[in-house]
């Protein structure tokens, strides 16, 4: 007989129960709330051991800092708690899958936040003698030539911090470049197609450009005969997105770039999907002039919660002597970072400016080169089959269940409209919130704009078929759910998770932006 | 290959329920010409091993901050970051999270970034701040083109003594939108710049940023009345966090918009980047700003939430009517701020500042003890110039040598003007030691 338990502790399982009740403290088993620290605050408490300096005479003339900051009091366990607390109440790719299509929501692996840490890169100033950073030059080097023959391109700009501030920075590099042919105030309109991501007429209207729409055709491609009819000798660029935002191939697109250049444009491409074609197709064999690329996309640098990113630029012949500075060149006598118009103008370069302090994203980039050198070139092909075949497994397994508005074959992302929901009274918002009482993070919906209440789904390489056979299954009861007139399980979706729907409207409509201390009730009335 | 899951027997089921022969079969939309089978120029598959000590091997090729007396500033700073702060950031949940487009499950990032925005607010007194930008330099250019969006007016006029990577940067956006930037010419530490004077009808901004390039403390207020009297904003630039523990926030000297480098807290080095941008401003502006904003709201339930909001300013809803073409921002780096000024908290923040200050106003009695070394600096935080006696470059390269990486020639950054050739610009923070001084001023009197 065993000694333990022996004073008659229930084992059995007991009584099953809703557990629609409210709990003392707001918590549900391991959903915890928490305050903000602002309301933790413990004056006095600290989370730091700092012995105040001696010494010294102040010289801060007339700038002494008098009124208090306001900041709370912690202990460094009631940090830690604090924060892990907080980290439960979000989804992440390492706990399931993430299917935000044009995100490339794929698997981090951890050996790159390893070798981003390495002090040697981590704890390097930007600004120390040249000489003693030739590792991190020959790091920077070595990615590009990787970017470089990966695209089929010549050159690449490294410093831009993000996919849009790539586009900034390609389309710079095409404005250079017309102004350098005498063409600047003639080139005023850039054409991009209706399904672009809302990054692309952006950019160009921040360089001052019109944005011209081209339409799409039924089978979810640019319309070449509509796209030929708006060329002409005031157009600077297309901005075209391959894979398109519908998730399919531009089968036109050598078409399209030759009458571009026969134009006298350019050909910018927005690189957001390259996860579909690394190593399988090169934009520099489509025509392409400039094209950034997302090392948080494709090349598996952790997406953080939204940032920090790295959008390199390479660019074609054309535009490679217009790259802003800085850049890195390799001679006799080891690697050299061109960091001033001087240098350049020297090295026979015309650089269109500076995108950003010092020399970009060093961080991503160590993250991105042990990824490309874990995988090799013939892993990174493989990459792009296992997305693209990820997806049409996808497409194909859904396509009876919910309404997909192209036929296939799909390249990296599997696209849906909402007509399977008609008369459900269930909207595309709906159904993606369902997804979350489920254990899901929903797909991207409502994008692209040229499909009615879309849901663009991208699963990636990093799943296993059992993962996808999981999630297929999932949103085919998820569409019975709907036509069988389930409608209050999605229209209160998500029920299971931290927070119920939340109040997009108040918020905007009366925005509470920081915390702030309550008012004291006035004395007297 | 370890990351990919699926094993051939997969592979063909899966192109038996498409309905496709091969993997060529979709990729069929390919034109002929462009299909490609491999890269022969780039190496093949390499395990954890192997990566790992290629990588290595570079990197040792790097002298490291950590592993000699350092004193470079110019916009990065290196400070101790709490061993909890690398902790946190790396948990999955933070790290492998998307931008928080689905509230109700990510709560976790809603929340710090409510946090963040309210520390940066109160850090630059400011009343709202955004939930970070790419860096210190596009988050000035930024604010530039809001100061145009608010005033109506095209045209900046920027200290002389702003970091010239934010100039380059501030002048590259500009240009971009055709509209002209009056740039001074940099004024040493200790001789007054008169922007004042270049304060027009037709002036959008001034920008001026404390500490200056040179380490000076500039005092806003007259310039912030003078601006304000011609209907321009005042855009203050902090490129050093820190200093505003123990400074005057440039929110009581009369700011409009604040911006600024937040690498100092929580973040390293990193040879520039990945950096965090802080932007703040008057609850006025607020739907004239750039980037990301996360504000409370109820749920169904009315329970506290936080949601991004006011986002029919950004790219994704407005398109070519955006108030900026930025999509992501640079949260993680705003987590590991959040974390580490939550450790610090107001003693620790304003203690931390007060070692900073003492530790550059020793370093700077001390250099300028050393034989044709002079101090340029009235007022100054953690970073200050000397003059010495010879080229500043030649110095900085012949302590590096010695194994001390002895600050940032001023010409670095300005090329082409003779006055800064002898100028060395020094940062010191809670790193240095005694001894890290003595080697210092050793070394200085060695090369000189």
């Amino acid at each position: 007989m065993s000694g333990m338990n022996n004073q008659g502790r229930p084992t059995a399982a007991g009584e099953a129960s809703s557990g629609s009740f409210e709990t003392y403290t707001g918590n549900k088993g391991l959903r915890l709330e928490e305050p903000l620290i602002f309301e933790l605050d413990n004056p006095g408490a600290t989370g730091v051991d700092l012995d105040e300096p001696e010494g010294y005479e102040p010289k801060l003339g007339a700038f002494e800092r008098e009124a208090r900051i306001g900041l709370p009091g912690m202990s460094e366990p009631d940090v830690m708690r604090h924060y892990v607390r907080l980290s439960r109440k979000n989804y992440s790719i390492d706990a399931g899958l993430y299917p935000l299509g044009s995100c490339t929501m794929k698997h981090n692996p951890r050996l790159n936040e390893k070798m981003a840490r390495l002090p040697g890169f981590a704890d390097v100033h930007p600004l120390q003698p040249q000489k003693t950073v030739q590792g991190a030059l020959e790091l920077m080097d070595t990615l590009a030539h990787w970017l470089k023959e990966l695209t089929g391109m010549p050159a690449v700009a490294m410093s831009p911090k993000a996919g849009a501030h790539g586009e900034l920075c390609g389309m710079m590099a095409i404005r250079a470049a017309l102004v350098a042919r005498g063409e600047g105030d003639k080139r005023t309109r850039i054409l991009v197609p209706e399904s672009a991501h809302g990054t692309n007429p952006a950019t160009a209207a921040l360089l001052q450009y019109k944005v011209d729409a081209i339409p799409a055709t039924a089978d979810g491609r640019v319309d070449l005969a509509a796209f030929k009819a708006k060329l002409g000798p005031d157009v600077a660029a297309i901005m075209l997105t391959n894979p398109n935002t519908c998730g399919l191939f531009e089968r036109d697109i050598i078409e399209i770039a030759d009458a571009v250049h026969e134009a006298g444009a350019y050909f910018y491409c927005d690189g957001a999907n390259f996860n579909a074609i690394v190593g399988r197709v090169r934009p520099g064999d489509l025509g392409v002039d400039a094209m950034h690329i997302n090392l948080h996309k494709t090349f598996s640098t952790p997406h953080g919660g939204g940032g920090p990113g790295a959008g390199p630029v390479v660019l074609s012949e054309a535009l490679a002597p217009f790259a802003p500075l800085p850049y890195v060149v390799h001679g006799a006598d080891g690697f050299r970072l061109v960091e001033t118009e001087g240098e350049a103008k020297a090295d026979g370069s015309h650089p269109f400016g500076r995108m950003v302090a010092f020399h970009g994203q060093m961080g991503m980039f160590v993250r991105a080169m042990a990824y490309m050198m874990s995988h090799g070139s013939d892993g990174l092909k493989q990459v792009a089959e296992d997305a693209v075949l990820n997806a049409n497994y996808v497409l194909a397994s859904l396509k009876d269940y919910l309404s997909a508005p192209f036929e296939g074959p799909c390249m990296h992302e599997a696209l849906f409209d909402d007509r399977f929901l008609k008369g459900t009274g269930v909207e595309t918002l709906d159904f993606a919130k369902a997804m979350i009482d489920e254990g899901y993070h929903p797909m991207t919906m409502y994008f692209p704009l040229v499909v009615h209440g879309a849901l663009l789904i991208e699963p990636t390489e990093t799943e296993s078929k059992h993962t996808l056979d999981q999630f297929i299954g999932t949103l085919k009861h998820l569409a019975q759910a709907a036509k069988g007139n389930d409608k209050s399980r999605f229209t209160g979706a998500p029920h299971f998770a931290p927070r119920h729907r939340l109040d997009e409207t108040l918020a905007a409509r009366n925005p509470v932006l920081r915390w702030q201390a309550e008012t004291p009730k006035q004395a007297a009335e | 290959m370890r990351y990919l899951p699926l094993t051939q027997a997969d592979r063909r089921e899966m192109l038996g329920v498409i309905g496709a022969k091969s993997v060529d079969d979709l990729f069929r939309d390919v034109p002929e010409r462009a299909r490609r089978d491999g890269f022969v120029d780039l190496p093949r598959r390499q395990g954890e091993l192997e990566v790992e000590r290629a990588l290595t091997k570079m990197a040792a090729k790097n002298v490291s901050a950590d592993s000699v007396p350092f004193f470079i500033g110019g916009g990065a700073y290196r400070h101790h970051v709490p061993s909890v702060v690398d902790h946190l950031i790396q948990r999955s949940e933070f790290l492998t999270s998307y931008t928080p487009y689905q509230p109700e499950i990510t709560q976790g990032t809603l929340q710090y970034l409510f946090e963040f925005q309210t520390q940066v607010a109160l850090l630059t007194g400011m009343d709202v701040a955004n939930a970070s930008m790419y860096d210190g330099s596009t988050a000035c250019a930024e604010a530039v083109l809001m100061a145009h969006r608010v005033t109506k007016r095209k045209k900046a006029v920027l200290s002389g003594t702003l970091h010239p990577h934010y100039r380059a940067v501030v002048e590259n956006l500009c240009e971009a939108g055709g509209d002209p930037v009056e740039a001074l010419a940099p004024a040493l530490p200790g001789k007054t710049e008169d922007i004042i004077a270049r304060i027009a009808d037709d002036t959008s901004c001034v920008v001026v940023q404390t500490p200056s390039y040179f380490g000076e403390l500039i005092d806003l207020r007259a310039i912030a009345d003078a601006a304000h009297a011609k209907g321009a904003l005042l855009i203050a630039v902090v490129p050093e966090i820190v200093s505003l523990g123990l400074v005057t926030p440039p929110g009581e000297m009369g700011a409009d918009i604040v911006v600024g480098e937040g690498q100092s807290i929580g973040n390293g080095l990193n040879f520039g980047g990945p950096y965090v941008g802080l932007f703040a401003t008057r609850t006025k502006y607020v739907r004239q700003m750039p980037g990301r904003l996360c504000g409370q709201t109820v749920d169904a339930e009315g329970k506290r939430g936080f949601v991004l909001t006011l986002s029919t300013r950004e790219q994704h809803i407005r398109r070519e009517k955006a108030t900026s073409n930025i999509c992501t921002n640079s949260g993680l780096c705003a987590l590991a701020f959040t974390i580490h000024l939550s450790l610090l908290g107001e003693d620790g923040f304003k203690r931390l500042a007060r070692i900073n200050h003492a530790n550059a106003v020793k370093l700077g009695s001390a250099l300028s003890g050393v034989a044709g070394v002079e101090l340029l600096n009235d007022a100054f935080f953690n970073e200050f110039t000397i003059r010495l006696p010879k080229s500043a470059t030649a110095v900085v390269d012949a302590l590096a040598d010695k194994g001390v990486l002895g600050g940032l020639p001023a010409s670095r950054l300005i090329p082409g003007n003779a006055t800064l050739d002898n100028l060395l610009i020094v940062a010191s923070t809670e790193i240095n030691t005694d001894q890290d001084r003595a080697d210092f001023v050793a070394a200085l009197k060695e090369v000189l």
